[in-house]
């Protein structure tokens, strides 16, 4: 009997560990490493409707416990995500969660539309939370009622369950997410990375190319799991969370905090191996808390 | 195959002013090719966070062995300069494309034109080009006298130039002056270094094949990141190349420079 198994709208996860979109590509790197269907989950790195190139370089920059990064949400476009990337990652018993971009509402719907029809993608996540492109993406997250419409006319077209990523770039991160469950959506991915700047010693000019970027790594976990704590307070929608998540106790925290299941993204560059590894770490993590199943934990900070 | 292993340093010693000769030993030198590289977590904890990429110096695969030299000149590299004897370190690797040494015919002349901390990959390819019966010339720049290293080893390999931009050491000015000055019979050139001396060197031998090394700040070093793209020329089919994977070696003409 799996300890791990999770069951979430549309997902039927063999365990809670996924990696979190932009950190994985479409899994083909990693496939060189170790075998994908060990995996909850694989959020694909977000696709917009044309290909997008992306921002200048310097894209990335480390900070203390994290690093920024402005990539730019560079993808290949819908045609060739659908044509080459998810058939590839037909191979692999594993569930898709395709995260969706896009600059005005046509863009999600259209993306949201197509890519919902693929075989293995099970469920969406709506990326209104890029930090890092100048139209779309944030601006759909920061505001109650268009992130509430934007989930409505994407849940309108959707064959799969849509799960919302939030920013945490907004004062009330709560109203937010109450506001995309009034839409429809049936879950709630958190958080996106944290909007930073790192200066370069000499010059005093940003590092990154694009100046801001998005702030991630074991640094953004506290901010992480309060929003998580406060989100599960509020909305009956089930919480993938992530933000800093490196090992399986940073999983049971995820969960303890409410967080069904858990993605893990930075640390995917730092230890290629973080999620298998995570899987095999879990068990044991279990049996000392005196857990048979790992469902038990997620909320307990609250009872 | 990329494999993720904790190495054991063998050997660190600084060479010159903050760059730093670190030997390591185990089974993933097996795998190694002149111009990959490395990708190296220099600390256990999470600070500092990602890893570090160093290009490959020599490969000893009798011994099991892998050198590498880099300059100490930030967090990471400094934290790395502080490795002793039989400490582990954790090293992803080998990674990416290198230099084709076959480019070059048997009996044929290689030169290799390095700048700074862009020459040490080009001594692995030194040694492989002279191993099978090609002829090397190498043109070397660096800032001043006390970051140059290697003359010897090089020495032994094929003619030596040294350039400094100070004229501390070898003659003043860069790369590309001297080259003017010794104008070389060769039939390909191999080069890393910073990127106005890749566009130089580019110009320079508009007609011989050429392959060129690039470095750019990473992520994964694995190719799902994103973070270290490089824009192509407009006669590629693709829009653009990623160093770490598609790299970092490129035939001139790919990457827009």
């Amino acid at each position: 009997m799996s300890k791990l198994n999770i069951q979430l709208p549309g997902l039927e996860l063999k365990n809670p560990i996924m990696p979190a979109s932009g950190c994985f590509g479409f899994g083909r790197e990693y496939a060189q490493l170790y075998d994908l269907s060990k995996l909850g989950a694989i959020m694909i790195k977000a696709t917009t409707v044309e290909k997008r190139l992306g921002n200048p370089t310097p894209r990335v920059a480390e900070t203390p416990a994290g690093m920024l990064n402005a990539i730019g949400l560079q993808n290949p476009g819908l045609d060739k995500v659908m044509s080459e990337e998810l058939p590839w990652l037909e191979r692999y018993d594993v569930p898709i969660i395709a995260n969706v971009a896009g600059t005005l509402t046509e863009d999600y719907v259209e993306v949201a539309r197509r890519i919902s029809t693929a075989p293995n993608v099970k469920a969406l996540e709506l990326n209104i939370s890029c930090p890092n492109v100048k139209h779309g993406g944030i601006t759909f997250g920061t505001d109650p009622v268009i992130a509430r419409e934007l989930v409505e006319a994407v849940k309108a077209v959707s064959k799969v369950p849509v799960y919302v990523k939030l920013s945490p770039n907004v004062t009330n991160i709560v109203e937010i997410a109450q506001a995309v469950e009034i839409g429809g959506a049936d879950g709630i991915t958190m958080i996106n990375t944290l909007v930073g700047m790192r200066l370069d010693e000499r010059t005093g000019k940003p590092v990154i190319a694009n100046g801001t970027g998005g702030l991630s790594g074991p640094a953004v976990k506290p901010v992480a799991i309060r929003m998580v704590y406060e989100v599960y307070k509020a909305v009956e929608i089930p919480i993938i969370g992530m933000g800093g998540v490196t090992n399986a106790q940073d999983v049971i925290d995820f969960m303890s905090a409410g967080a069904s299941a858990v993605a893990v993204g930075t640390a995917n560059f730092v230890d290629h191996f973080v999620c298998p590894n995570i899987i095999e770490e879990l068990p044991a993590k279990l049996e000392a808390l005196g857990v048979t199943h790992i469902k038990e934990i997620i909320g307990r900070s609250h009872r | 195959m990329i494999q993720q292993e904790r190495m054991i340093v063998v050997r660190q010693s600084e060479i010159a002013h903050h760059i730093f000769e670190l030997t390591l030993q185990g089974q993933i030198v097996q795998e190694m090719n002149p111009g990959q590289f490395v990708h190296i977590r220099v600390s256990d904890s999470f600070e500092p966070l990602l890893r570090r990429p160093i290009s490959i110096a020599n490969i000893d695969k009798e011994a099991g062995e892998v050198t590498v030299i880099y300059r100490a000149e930030g967090r990471g590299t400094s934290i790395l300069s502080t490795k002793q004897v039989g400490d582990e370190v954790d090293v992803l690797g080998p990674i990416g494309n290198g230099f084709p040494v076959e480019a070059t015919p048997e009996k044929g002349t290689a030169l290799l034109v390095g700048g700074g901390i862009g020459v040490p990959p080009l001594y692995e390819l030194s040694k492989q080009l002279n191993a099978r019966g090609v002829r090397t010339i190498h043109v070397f720049g660096f800032a001043t006298e006390n970051v140059t290293f290697y003359e010897d080893q090089f020495s032994t390999l094929g003619d030596t130039h040294f350039v400094t931009v100070d004229g501390t050491k070898g003659t003043k000015g860069f790369v590309t002056d001297l080259l003017e000055e010794l104008n070389p019979e060769f039939d390909v050139f191999y080069s890393c270094g910073p990127l106005p001396m890749l566009r130089a060197l580019e110009n320079f031998y508009p007609d011989k094949p050429g392959y060129l090394s690039f470095e750019e700040r990473m992520g994964c070093g694995i190719g799902a990141c994103f973070a270290c793209i490089c824009k192509t020329t407009e006669q590629q089919e693709k829009d653009y190349v990623k160093v770490c994977s598609d790299g970092p070696v490129f035939p001139k003409g790919v990457v827009q420079l």
